[in-house]
């Protein structure tokens, strides 16, 4: 198969409770995805250290014999963001905090602050296990946009790589496309018939995509349509979780300029709750 | 094409309107009369708001059955905008709140006009009915005064309740014919008001309670004039006056004080209530309406808003949407807005006929008809209805209620969604989940592509702070499809949520789809916040029959156990395809209980309690039903006994199937139903045979079953057995029937 876009993934780790279960998860998906794994911690070298991660690592079932360890020190998001870069990485995983309450949401966990910087793509995992777990449910973001394609044929690849009994392209539709106001009978069979028109539209977009798709990457993966109506970013998180997906994916968004941080938009609802492991796809030129 | 058949449409059902209309300004009348005085208008104001109102928003509206004119929950605002504003002078105070309604009406023009309709949902419930409440004791504070015969007395609410001791001590101080008259008629009148439902007999419920109220009273005071040749006994003050020349001159709005502070308190007062009392009103009657119509809220709002400044214009009160008088019209039979505008016209035929007889009725009858209004506004039964709902929720009914009471109307309410947001923090301990949330999408929607379901789900928390969200994804569901809303990643749902969803569950049910909720038991049992409020779906009955059984309801236990059926005693609100007969088009039923069903599920029959019209027009009725599925598929007919009542019917309603072979059966039986050539060819001879040999029941049919009526109250245990047997008999003679 020659398409394939993560060829190189880094995982930042931290001595904390989670540190098994991400390194395990990680040797997994890097298996999985066929990549090269560095294991990147921000911090001083010991023995101890060195000794605790490696014995991790030795004990994994789940083997990938290309690995490295990095360690630096210093101020962990910069030399994240900068070790991305100098490494060339495709992918970087990182252990999100769900949200439990408000303290976390203005701390910020590191993980937003990376991803909003970092210029690959990104993984968060909000609970790494042990056990291996399967992907069962992937969901991706077939929005409008030119990334869209790219992003879909990624979401292939990844649902074939990791087995994935489903796979559901959602087609986010904007409120204010509909323009009809619902207020009586009249009005909502217009309304009505307006979204029908809009939800196909989508659906046919989309199809076409797919259509166009290699046959080598479509492969026999299981999948469907859904459209639903709601605030961009929000709903599919929100969707996401409804259908208790293992794996949502989204484009990236342009830049993150004050404004956007200001009036969050598609990813910063995301961030704000992730709702299950998101992938963000980051547009850049493979290799 | 359709448009022709529309008018086709309009002109066929134009008799029906006209006579719900006169039937509605029978009971319009009076109360536009008694609400004008009761706010310290003159009479007129009243009669020109719903003549105005009736013919304006007959026109312009955006609903189909619901009546306009002055509202009951307005008169406490009036009278105090009146009395404050006109500083000791009424009639000057008259013409500035007149000012004030224009500009309220105004308001409501832009609310409509900007879409504001879903701004009613922002307020919870409890406190709405507090603030109702609070209405009713303050009409009927200073009402009973008026009802005793003492036309003015001054104060607060609280002021005037106190002394309602002294008033009545007055009376039996000083019993002189003059003050014990007036006195009289009052409670009479008051009494009559109250047991009105109790008598059962059709054709005298035609006439509305506060018409035969009027009638009498004037009756008594013709007596003394033509029987007795004597002036009547009743001061001066106690009658009705109305101005020589009505037509020709109208009142002068005086709109110098706008600025003044106590103005704009009371134009925000009166656009508030005008707004919520329209927006109740127009809801409830949506969920009475038998086509089950949707209303455009916000084109009746603007309506409502022109009607009102015109309404103001010529002297008269706002124009707001009333629940009693358009229950009166749907009982009655009216299907379009045209019978609103009958209402108006018949207002005025009667006030250009009949004015010297209008100046005949006493003012002590009319505020006995004010003086039921209060009370149903602030009945005891609504506190006990909400305090089994929850603690919390009678605690924001208290505080709404007395806030109202002892500050004002806006004040009240406000302090009623604190209370409410408050006791939400309470009992969530948590001030996060609300400040996070509240500004976030949290309603999703989507139509389930597999299935064709609707999908609502409901992140965070939902009450009455952002209900509005999932109204309007809701609103959005057509309510003939299979709509499933799910709360399970919702950590809070109140009890405006629950009553609001239960309202939609009805209408998706009566219109042939459902609704269904799901997530909450789960929710609950894994967090510590288990809400009162969960179970204030009736589903689960939260009526709390005690667990004794009584004489009846042991017989019935016993008939069950001999029959071989099940029984069960506890009321069920899941009343499955009983809302699908005619009977119960116009009707709301509440729940049956005592039912007993057979082990084949074919026959069943139940008590049921079910409600007619809305407000002071309300009756709750009780009675025993026998329901049968049906062998075959059979069209859809009625089957009552032929009285002075289907007289009427044919005439506003449809026509009675008569067959000229069976002149007994076509003269005790009342037959009707849309596909006549069905319904002859179905009453062949044996069926014509069988019920000519039985006791006379009450049939219908919705085609697959068969719902059967004995009398207007519940059915003895030998009543019981009858009904059963004459089931028993129509089964065979149906089931021998060829197709």
């Amino acid at each position: 198969m020659n398409f394939q876009p993560f060829k190189k993934i880094l995982i930042g780790f931290a001595f904390s409770p989670n540190l098994k279960a991400n390194i395990y998860e990680s040797l997994r998906i890097s298996s999985a995805l066929n990549a090269e794994i560095i294991f990147f911690h921000v911090g001083e070298k010991t023995s101890e250290k060195a000794s605790t991660i490696e014995n991790i690592i030795k004990s994994c079932p789940q083997k990938n014999k290309n690995f490295s360890i990095c360690w630096k020190s210093g101020k962990p998001v910069p030399i994240l963001i900068k070790a991305c870069y100098d490494l060339k990485i495709d992918l970087l995983l990182i252990g999100a905090l769900k949200r439990e309450n408000v303290l976390k949401f203005y701390l910020g966990s590191i993980a937003r602050k990376i991803t909003r910087n970092v210029s690959c793509s990104v993984l968060l995992l909000i609970n790494p296990s042990l056990e291996n777990r399967l992907l069962e449910h992937v969901v991706v973001n077939a929005l409008d946009s030119p990334k869209t394609k790219e992003t879909i044929k990624i979401a292939f690849y990844i649902s074939r790589a990791f087995l994935s009994s489903k796979l559901t392209l959602v087609e986010e539709i904007s409120r204010s496309k509909v323009d009809v106001q619902v207020d009586d009978d009249v009005t909502l069979k217009r309304a009505m018939l307006k979204k029908e028109r809009l939800a196909k539209e989508e659906k046919n977009r989309v199809e076409d995509i797919i259509k166009n798709l290699p046959k080598e990457i479509k492969g026999e993966v299981n999948w469907k349509t859904q459209s639903i109506f709601g605030k961009r970013g929000y709903s599919i998180g929100h969707y996401a979780k409804v259908v208790r997906a293992d794996l949502l994916i989204m484009n990236s968004e342009e830049k993150y300029s004050f404004i956007n941080r200001l009036f969050p938009k598609d990813l910063e609802h995301i961030l704000a709750e992730i709702p299950t492991d998101v992938l963000i796809l980051k547009n850049r030129k493979n290799g | 094409m359709d448009s022709k058949s529309n008018l086709k449409n309009f002109i066929a059902y134009l008799p029906r309107n006209i006579f719900s209309g006169f039937v509605v300004s029978l009971i319009a009348l009076p109360l536009g009369l008694g609400l004008a005085i009761a706010s310290g208008a003159p009479p007129m104001a009243g009669i020109i708001s719903a003549i105005v109102g009736g013919s304006v928003v007959a026109l312009l509206g955006g609903s189909n059955l619901t009546i306009t004119g002055p509202g009951n929950g307005l008169v406490i605002v009036v009278l105090s905008a009146i009395l404050t504003l006109g500083e000791g002078d009424n009639y000057q105070g008259y013409l500035f709140t007149l000012a004030a309604i224009i500009i309220s009406g105004l308001i409501l023009v832009l609310f409509g006009v900007f879409r504001l309709g879903s701004l009613s949902e922002f307020f919870p419930s409890s406190a709405l009915q507090g603030m109702l409440a609070a209405i009713g004791i303050g009409i009927l504070a200073t009402q009973v005064h008026v009802m005793f015969g003492f036309a003015s007395e001054k104060g607060s609410a609280l002021e005037q309740i106190s002394t309602i001791p002294k008033t009545i001590l007055y009376l039996f101080e000083n019993p002189t014919i003059k003050t014990l008259l007036g006195a009289t008629i009052g409670c009479i009148s008051l009494l009559f008001m109250f047991f009105y439902s109790k008598i059962r007999i059709p054709f005298f419920h035609l006439i509305p309670a506060p018409m035969w109220v009027v009638i009498g009273s004037i009756g008594v005071v013709y007596y003394y004039g033509a029987i007795l040749n004597s002036p009547v006994p009743i001061s001066e003050d106690l009658m009705i006056r109305l101005p020589e020349n009505f037509l020709g001159e109208f009142p002068a709005p005086n709109f110098t004080k706008v600025l003044n502070i106590d103005f704009i308190g009371f134009t925000l007062s009166i656009t508030l209530v005008a707004f919520l009392e329209s927006l109740l009103s127009i809801k409830a009657v949506d969920k009475l309406d038998p086509k089950k119509r949707r209303s455009n809220i916000n084109k009746d709002l603007r309506a409502l808003g022109l009607a009102t400044i015109a309404s103001g214009f010529l002297g008269g009160l706002n124009v707001v949407t009333v629940i009693a008088r358009s229950s009166v019209n749907v009982n009655n039979g009216g299907t379009n807005r045209s019978a609103n505008f009958f209402h108006a016209l018949f207002m005025l035929l009667f006030i250009l006929l009949f004015v010297s007889q209008i100046q005949k009725i006493p003012l002590p009858a009319l505020a006995a008809i004010l003086v039921y209004t209060g009370y149903k506004l602030a009945a005891p039964e609504n506190f006990i209805r909400i305090y089994k709902i929850g603690k919390e929720q009678a605690f924001i009914f208290l505080i709404t209620l007395f806030g109202t009471l002892v500050t004002d109307l806006i004040t009240g309410i406000a302090s009623g969604v604190l209370c409410t947001f408050i006791v939400h923090l309470f009992l969530n301990k948590s001030f996060v989940l609300f400040s996070r949330n509240w500004l976030k999408p949290s309603v999703l929607m989507f139509l389930e592509e597999e299935s064709g379901n609707y999908y609502v789900s409901v992140k965070n928390f939902c009450s009455f702070l952002n209900f509005y969200k999932l109204k309007k994804k809701l609103d959005e569901i057509p309510e003939t499809e299979h709509a499933i809303v799910d709360f399970s990643l919702c950590d809070f749902v109140d009890h405006t949520v629950m009553e609001g969803l239960n309202n939609y569950r009805r209408v998706f049910a009566s219109k042939g789809g459902l609704l269904e909720t799901i997530g909450l038991d789960i929710r609950s049992a894994e967090t510590t916040h288990p809400f009162a409020v969960r179970k204030s779906l009736p589903q689960s009955n939260f009526l709390n029959f005690k667990s004794s059984l009584t004489k009846r309801q042991v017989s019935l236990q016993k008939l069950s156990t001999i029959l071989d059926w099940e029984y069960l005693a506890q009321p069920v609100s899941d009343s499955g395809d009983l809302e699908k007969f005619l009977f119960f088009k116009t009707k709301l039923i509440n729940y049956q209980y005592n039912s007993l069903k057979s082990k084949n599920n074919i026959t069943s029959f139940f008590d049921l309690s079910y409600s007619e019209g809305a407000f002071i027009a309300k009756e709750n009725l009780e009675a025993t039903f026998l329901k049968i599925k049906s062998p075959k598929k059979l069209p859809v007919f009625v089957l009552d006994k032929e009285n002075l009542m289907s007289i009427f019917y044919s005439f506003s309603r449809s026509k009675d199937i008569n067959f000229k072979q069976h002149p007994v059966f076509s003269n005790r039986f009342f037959l009707y139903g849309d596909d006549r050539k069905a319904i002859r060819s179905l009453f062949s001879k044996d069926l014509i045979y069988f019920f000519e040999n039985q006791p006379t029941y009450h049939v219908e049919s919705n085609g697959k079953s068969v719902l059967i009526k004995g009398g207007d109250r519940l059915a003895s245990i030998e009543e019981i057995k009858k009904m059963l047997s004459f089931a028993e008999g129509l089964g065979v003679v149906l089931s021998k029937k060829e197709d």
